[in-house]
């Protein structure tokens, strides 16, 4: 029984990705002829068509800088409210914490149209610039949460000794409550790279030029440029997905242990 | 005292971004909810409270579109928990084969809603879809659907693909839970002659009450703001047999009815509000 249940949902997530795996090397033809068998004719057509008429290499570059600038930003910020939560007063820490748990309430759906009237004034829609500000305001509350959560259950002596060195606050930030973190850092990051790789919303709203486009709306735009090209669309997925397939096979533990963090606190 | 102002200093620089570019437009937000503005044009009108009233008495295309959250967030919460504690209970205990299909099950999540839109979009291909196919290929062909196309349960066929993308991650949330419980409590119940069904009902279901708890509130949240998954599935702009709050408030948007798009937001907000306080409510009722 235990070995049918979970042989049943094996196939349920392995039968669809290696369709679309398969089907990328396939001709449209002879994905409809043999959607599930191995391509007869294995062909890198769809690929080439994709990398060369959309743009890809161009919009994987946006993807990866607007993840590169993010993430690491966030985190910074993130980190150093964590570290003021964890060590003022009562009720100033509350009062701060509080302000950023308030954005894990609100949707983004409730902030995003005056998010994009606020943008276009100050002349950072439709700019990757634009997109990193919006990626890092609202993951924000996100990385406060994990990182915060994590910085007080952390024993006061530790700050407190580097402080009463003479160390003063930036440096019991620098070397005590940042290395220690480390872990808690690692999976917020984790968090924040897929959820940044990944984010359709604010790319859809943000960007209309072509060229500025990241990989989720580039994917998205295949599906009105080829309908039911299914091979077409698949590569992209492939193109899109395999960056973060192949470091969650690296990073397995880590990946499990980021999305659940921000799963749990967001 | 020095250093507290020093901390203030650590989290100024956030707090300015967050409010400056998350708190003001959420309040700037009423005020556009209060008006006719298109988004461009120089003038506008105030209209008061006529947006938030169409919204809520008379919004055909709201109406529908809260009704499909509501489908797809029962299917969903109920799917995907039991789903998650199924697989989280078969998989607890640690081992070679476990491990491996605990990363297989969680795979989906790292993929991109687009992605799994695609990839269910071919799957419920009427004509040349997996899921027609495997019913022809077991004999089973009279139960070939239009899945998608079918205006009242499109939804739900959605809800599954959702299923799919995150049960897994739901299933991590259980098995957390599961390996907090102390070993001694099975072997007590053992000893007492516990079948396994017992022990699951006895030891296992009531000690993870706090992990249930948590993959219902967050599977509730994540399902009513669902949106990327839902766009892909539906298309840009989206087909309104898929529309849900959020993907309704986008397209009033795209269609430059700004102010009214806001107030839909704020309703949507609301809605929220009201959702996580039942389940609160609930979570407390059930735990006594």
């Amino acid at each position: 029984m235990r070995r049918l249940v979970l042989a049943i949902y094996s196939l349920l997530i392995v039968v669809p990705l290696v369709v679309i795996v398969g089907g990328s090397f396939k001709t449209t033809a002879d994905l409809f002829a043999s959607p599930f068998g191995p391509p007869t004719r294995p062909t890198l057509d769809n690929y080439v068509t994709i990398l060369a008429k959309q743009d890809l290499l161009r919009v994987l570059g946006n993807s990866i800088l607007v993840v590169a600038v993010s993430v690491p930003v966030t985190l910074l910020l993130g980190s150093l409210v964590a570290f003021a939560v964890a060590r003022l007063p009562r009720w100033p820490s509350r009062i701060l914490f509080g302000i950023f748990a308030l954005g894990l309430a609100v949707p983004a759906q409730a902030v995003m149209i005056p998010q994009y009237v606020q943008f276009d004034r100050l002349g950072l829609r439709n700019s990757l610039t634009g997109l990193m500000l919006v990626n890092v305001v609202v993951t924000l509350p996100v990385a406060v949460f994990i990182l915060a959560g994590f910085m007080r259950t952390l024993p006061v002596e530790l700050f407190e000794a580097a402080e009463i060195d003479g160390a003063g606050s930036w440096a019991a930030y620098r070397r005590i409550a940042v290395p220690v973190s480390a872990p808690s850092l690692a999976a917020t990051a984790i968090f924040l790279v897929v959820m940044h790789w990944n984010d359709l919303l604010y790319p859809l709203l943000f960007i209309d030029d072509p060229a500025k486009r990241t990989l989720p709306l580039a994917l998205l735009d295949f599906q009105g440029e080829y309908l039911t090209e299914y091979p077409l669309l698949f590569t992209g997925v492939v193109v899109a997905s395999l960056p973060m397939v192949l470091a969650y096979a690296f990073l397995q533990r880590h990946f499990v242990a980021g999305i659940t963090a921000g799963a749990v606190k967001g | 005292m020095r250093s507290s102002r020093a901390l203030y200093l650590f989290a100024a620089p956030a707090l300015a971004l967050y409010g400056g570019f998350f708190l003001l437009p959420a309040v700037q937000g009423l005020r556009y909810a209060t008006t006719d503005w298109d988004g461009y044009s120089p003038a506008f009108h105030d209209v008061g409270a006529a947006n938030l009233t169409d919204v809520v008495t008379d919004d055909d295309l709201f109406r529908h579109a809260l009704t499909n959250n509501l489908k797809f967030l029962l299917v969903v919460v109920l799917g995907q928990t039991a789903l998650a504690l199924l697989l989280a209970v078969l998989l607890a205990a640690r081992s070679r084969g476990s491990t491996w299909l605990r990363a297989l099950f969680f795979l989906p999540t790292v993929l991109s809603s687009v992605s799994v839109a695609f990839i269910w979009k071919f799957v419920y291909d009427p004509n040349f879809g997996l899921a027609n196919a495997v019913l022809r290929g077991v004999g089973l062909g009279r139960f070939e659907s239009a899945y998608l196309g079918n205006e009242g349960t499109a939804i739900l066929w959605v809800a599954v693909a959702q299923i799919w993308f995150h049960a897994g991650q739901m299933m991590v949330v259980y098995i957390a839970g599961i390996n907090q419980i102390p070993g001694e409590l099975y072997d007590a119940a053992r000893t007492d002659g516990a079948g396994r069904w017992q022990q699951f009902r006895h030891v296992t279901w009531p000690m993870i009450a706090p992990a249930t708890a948590l993959v219902v509130a967050y599977t509730t949240l994540q399902s009513f703001k669902a949106f990327d998954l839902i766009l892909g599935l539906a298309g840009n702009p989206p087909r309104s047999s898929l529309d849900v709050l959020a993907t309704r408030i986008y397209s009033t948007f795209a269609n430059s009815q700004l102010g009214y798009a806001a107030a839909e937001s704020i309703v949507f907000m609301v809605a929220i509000a009201l959702v996580t306080f039942l389940q609160n409510r609930a979570a407390r009722v059930a735990h006594g």
